[in-house]
């Protein structure tokens, strides 16, 4: 057996993490592009549009993310794609964000008073213009801490990509547990790395809720 | 795709939702109790307890579900507390649950304006009197909505205790994929099945809620 110190666990975990601030940037930016062009869908003057993009969001915060996971991982290979674990976990996790986004900065484009449009339109906007001049920048900036608590739950929703069998941290830990038998140091420290990554972002979007409100 | 395994499978599904079911149930009624009594005692305890009750919160919220399970399931046998997996389920899923609904609950008991409180006192009722008859039901109907979609969230978090062998919905859908080969399309018909729970739950809080509480919840 291997003989594992302290700080070889400490290590390990640490190299592990890497891959969960990774994947949790992957799935923030690529999250934030799909999550754009449901927006669009979700707020285009078409009812098919909005319905069509209504559903999509309703799917994917009625369904749990691990079946969202497992979906990727068993179905994209039926369409023919080679996949492997990082694929399905970028690719599953992006889909859930770009739900949850979409539907943060809906609720920001619907905050905005009517006549915000009525002012880009009587500007002689069109409709882009308006949305990428006017709603939409207003809309990005009162969604902040919303957002950044999205964040939150998205690096802690990392941890079940292990499941589907990526090398992030939690499975690390899987590994590491089976070596020393240590369960409650490795997941103790498991859950320490975690609550560093995330207790700065909560303060974060907290200080940002309490400078909304006090607009 | 093909779905002639699901025929004999429909027991197997049956089983493990009405197991998701029960988890649930136990975690919403414990769970809303226990963040009444840590609501209460953040605002009203002595130092430490609000202390406490501030650190747990934190804790867990910014911790992966997946992981709190791990170390309860995992690593508290080695303080000599060994719980089955159901258990450990049931612990894990209600104490991450009280985490959220404790900031829920308190914004709810912070929404009841303070004459209500003093109109009682006046009345002559005890403190606690107070809380549990004017503020506390006062509280709830407010927060109602929030509390139904924290539910809903930790309906779909449950999928996740399948991995200590709890015989909920996804573990069966793991079975199942394992016997029968047809992986996505069991994790298919199983995310349907779950899709179909979580707006059934949805829809029989919301009109619950207006029957008990008089909330008006959409």
């Amino acid at each position: 057996m291997i003989e594992f110190t302290f700080w070889d666990i400490v290590r390990n975990l640490l190299l592990a993490a890497r891959w969960t601030v990774l994947l949790s940037l992957a799935a923030f930016i690529g999250g934030a592009l799909v999550g754009l062009a449901v927006l669009f869908f979700r707020i285009a003057e078409y009812k098919w549009s909005r319905r069509i993009a209504s559903g999509y969001i309703a799917l994917f915060q009625g369904t749990p993310l691990l079946m969202q996971l497992f979906l990727m991982f068993f179905g994209l290979p039926m369409l023919g794609l080679r996949i492997e674990p990082w694929t399905a976990a970028v690719l599953g996790l992006t889909f859930f964000a770009s739900a949850y986004l979409a539907e943060i900065w809906r609720s920001g484009v619907d905050a905005l008073p009517r006549g915000q449009w009525d002012a880009g339109a009587s500007l002689g906007l069109h409709r882009l213009q308006e949305l990428r001049l006017i709603i939409l920048p207003q809309a990005f900036s009162i969604t902040r801490a919303p957002i950044v608590g999205f964040l939150v739950q998205l690096i802690k929703s990392t941890a079940l990509t292990s499941i589907i069998g990526f090398e992030e941290l939690v499975r690390t830990s899987n590994a590491i547990n089976n070596a020393t038998f240590e369960p409650f140091k490795v997941y103790g420290l498991v859950a320490l790395i975690f609550f560093v990554m995330c207790f700065p972002l909560t303060q974060y979007a907290r200080t940002l809720e309490q400078r909304a409100a006090a607009h | 795709m093909a779905f002639a395994w699901l025929q004999g499978a429909l027991g197997d599904i049956t089983r493990g939702a009405l197991t998701t079911i029960l988890l649930i149930v136990v975690t919403t009624f414990v769970g809303t109790l226990l963040s009444i009594l840590g609501a209460a005692g953040r605002r009203n305890g002595p130092v430490f307890v609000k202390r406490a009750i501030a650190v747990y919160v934190e804790v867990m919220r910014n911790t992966p579900f997946l992981v709190q399970l791990f170390f309860i399931f995992f690593g508290l046998p080695s303080l000599g507390i060994r719980l089955d997996p159901i258990l450990a389920a049931i612990l894990a899923m209600t104490l991450n649950m009280a985490a959220y609904t404790i900031e829920i609950v308190g914004a709810g008991l912070d929404a009841v304006p303070a004459g209500q409180t003093e109109a009682a006192l006046s009345l002559g009722l005890r403190p606690r009197q107070v809380f549990i008859k004017i503020v506390l039901p006062q509280a709830l109907k407010v927060i109602y909505p929030a509390l139904t979609s924290q539910i809903v969230i930790m309906m779909l978090e449950s999928a996740v205790v399948s991995q200590i062998a709890v015989r909920e919905l996804t573990y069966e859908a793991d079975m199942l994929q394992a016997r029968t080969f047809r992986s996505f399309e069991t994790y298919f018909v199983v995310t349907l099945v779950y899709l179909l729970m979580s707006m059934a739950l949805r829809r029989l809080l919301v009109t619950g809620g207006r029957r008990v509480l008089g909330a008006g919840v959409s």
